[in-house]
Formats: C-alpha cells, structure tokens, sequence
C-alpha cells in the first residue's frame, strides 16, 4: 500500500475541509472494499480522512420510520431489536453481509457511498424507498446509485444517515456468490404503507434496478404467482465466471417469487 | 510517522506508525506478537481475526492509526497463569487443527461467537459462523467439534 496522509476529524465540517484541501483524498469508513483496494494498488489516495472519529454510528426507530446512522456497522443493524420488529428485512440483509468480522466492521455509509454493483445495502435503499441523508442535503434513494461504482454524491460530500420508511412487509433474498458473499443476484420486496410495491435488484447489473412490471402485478396481487412470468431482459446484466446475463436474469424472477413468499 | 498506544492483552503498548501500517502488522512486526497471521491478506481467510474494543475484526483490514486507544486481545491473550483458555484447550483435545495456521484467527472468531450467542450452539450456527475463517486444510469437522465443546467449558 501506498502511504498516504491520515487525517481523523471530529466534526463533518472538518471532514469536508479535509477532502476539499486533499490533492486526492478518500473518506475511509469501515475500510472493507477501500483498504482491500488500495493493498493491490488499484487506489492510492494523498490523504485518507477517516471517518471513524466522527462517531456518527446508531439507530433511531420511530413509528414510521428508521433512521440509521452513516457509521453504523452492519453487524449493529442486524441485532438491533427496534430495526427487527420495525422492518425485520433490513436485519436481515445487514446480517447477511460478507462474514460475521467484517460486519463488526463495514458501515452502510461507506457501502451506499462505495456503491458495489453486489452490494446488499443498495436493495434496501431502493426497495424501502429510503432518503439518503448526507452533509449538504437529502437525496431520495432512487436519485442516489447513478452508476457502476457511482452516486450522486460530489466529492466533498459525506453520507450521514439513511431514513427507511417503515414499510407494510418486506423481504430480502439474496444469492450470495459462495466464495464472497456478495450478490449475484439480490432482490429486495417490500410492500409501503401507502400500498405501492417495490421490486428492487442488486448483483444483477452495473448498478441496482427496479422492475415495474413485477411492482405492477404485485400492486395488484400480492403473491408469487403473480410475477412467476415476468422475466427482466439479460442484455445489459453482469457477466463473470460465475453467472451468465440469462442466469442473472432467471434468478431475478426465482428470488423475487421467494421474497414476495418471504414478505413480513 | 504517528505515535499511536493501545493495551493489548491487558497490557499498555505504544509505537510509531506509517499511516499505511495496517493493525496486524504493527502487532507482528512492533509488538512481536506473530501468533497473529496473514494469510490471504484480502480479508477473506480470518487467520488474522483479533479482537478491538471487544469485537472480532480482520487485522490485516484495519488501519494501525485507526485503532489508536483501543483495547485489542490477540490468541496470545487467552490463556491465563499458563493455564489454556478453555477454547484452546477444546482444539488441542478434538484435534480442531492440522497445520495450525488458521488456528489463531479460529480460536479469537470462536470466543467472540460465544461471548455473542452464548455456551450452548448447534452445529449449524458454528458453521454459518464460521463464514469468515478458511481452513485449507479443510478441517472443519473437528473444528466445529472443538468449538461446541470448548464454548461449554467457557
């Protein structure tokens, strides 16, 4: 690894001024996929500013809504008793992440902001129909994930917390690749209070999609049976050693049927 | 270089660091305490798992400079008065390893599963547990043997 300048701020206005003075710096949360990344090289930031003094980490859980703190590490939001009852989904898909050591380690922030094609978390904030809230403003997750490895956040900007709505049921089913733990296809289903259906998919393609057709038909009867032929087109999925587009595609369906069965 | 201090197994400890030294490192190389290992060095394998502030992290994963005024416990701090910790004890009577390098990161996820889900566990949950540490020499039967067991005698 390159050497770097380190910088451990207090406050988020120190932060920013950090990385703006930064010829090229890097926030560093749990440092899963960054450190990793910058031991092969394919990263060597000037300046880290690590986020971990900021000590931005919690989860509040009201009536309609539950709002997790940027630095909260994944293995936190899966045993949180409040997180389980509320949206028991979302318990469930942090404590489905990588390994139980890198859970006690990976924040949402720095997942969301790193923004892996695999990654769980983007799911959640898709298919809950979550805000994502950051040191200048609030972003609806739907404006958030722009590309492979790619948000909406500029280069100053830290996430501070992410607000999931409460929803009516829903649930997360993922085909963890055996080897990684990462999504080759995740699906999460949540049915919001208002009635409307979210279908939302990570692992399939460059950045996580919805797939209205199915939202639609759940809308409308909310069962297995009613997306069991709804396919998402393979053109344009991801394509590795371990899964094909079409694979990719045929799993969307079959993880989607699970998780509308799944739904609580 | 930054001066960091930390206790480590109970004991205080400080050094000076490069941003870029990584906590496993500054455990092995400054401290000496090798019974801490690499293995794959990309955070999959767990030989490197020691404990902060009471939970169990990948130590080739994490920053030296980050963990400035933590408590860490490394397998060097199980056993106590010369006396095994109950866990090592299980390995050595199951024979929960073969070459003995994953054997450290074993012992420190096994503790941290127990000091989480308590004495008593299934076979099943020590397995899907298990999901962070590799053992190449694929020994995991005895392993889960000698976790059950030596998480009871904890």
């Amino acid at each position: 690894m390159e050497n770097f300048i380190y910088h451990r701020p207090t406050k988020p206005a120190d932060a920013v001024k950090a990385m703006k003075d930064a010829a090229d710096g890097k926030f560093l949360s749990g440092g899963m996929t960054l450190l990793p990344t910058m031991k092969q090289g394919l990263a060597s930031p000037s300046d880290i500013i690590d986020l971990g003094g900021l000590g931005n980490s919690g989860v509040e859980v009201g009536a309609d809504k539950v709002t997790v703190k940027a630095g909260t590490v994944h293995a936190n939001v899966a045993i949180d008793k409040g997180v389980k009852k509320a949206i028991p989904a979302l318990a469930a898909l942090a404590g489905g992440i990588g390994d139980p050591h890198v859970r006690n380690r990976g924040t949402i922030g720095g997942s969301i902001a790193n923004n892996d094609p695999a990654a769980d978390y983007p799911a959640a904030v898709v298919g809950l129909n979550a805000t994502v809230v950051t040191s200048a403003r609030s972003v609806p997750g739907d404006k958030f994930f722009t590309d492979i490895f790619t948000t909406a956040l500029k280069d100053d900007e830290i996430v501070t917390a992410v607000e999931f709505p409460v929803p009516k049921r829903a649930a997360y089913v993922k085909f963890p690749n055996p080897a990684s733990r990462y999504a080759m296809v995740g699906v999460m289903v949540a049915e919001l209070k208002d009635g409307s259906v979210r279908v939302a998919v990570t692992g399939a393609g460059p950045k996580v999609f919805r797939v209205p057709e199915m939202e639609k038909a759940l809308e409308a009867n909310f069962s297995a049976d009613a997306i069991g032929g709804i396919k998402v087109k393979a053109s344009g999925l991801n394509s590795d050693m371990h899964a094909s587009p079409e694979y990719r595609a045929h799993l969307v369906t079959v993880l989607a049927r699970r998780a509308v069965a799944a739904a609580k | 270089m930054s001066a960091i201090s930390m206790k480590v197994n109970g004991k205080a400890v400080c050094g000076a660091v490069e941003p870029r030294t990584l906590l496993v490192q500054f455990l092995r190389e400054n401290l000496g305490l090798t019974g801490t290992h690499v293995g794959c060095d990309t955070s999959q394998c767990g030989a490197c798992v020691v404990h902060v502030n009471g939970t169990a992290i990948k130590s080739c994963t994490a920053l030296a400079v980050a963990c400035d005024g933590a408590e860490v416990t490394t397998v060097e701090g199980l056993a106590k008065n010369g006396k095994l910790h109950p866990m090592q004890e299980a390995f050595r009577e199951h024979h929960g390893l073969q070459c003995g390098f994953c054997t450290p990161g074993m012992l420190m996820a096994a503790v941290d599963l127990v000091n989480r889900k308590g004495k008593t566990l299934d076979e099943a949950t020590i397995r899907h547990e298990l999901e962070g540490n590799i053992c190449r020499c694929t020994g995991y039967h005895n392993i889960v043997k000698a976790i059950q067991a030596g998480a009871e005698n904890m």
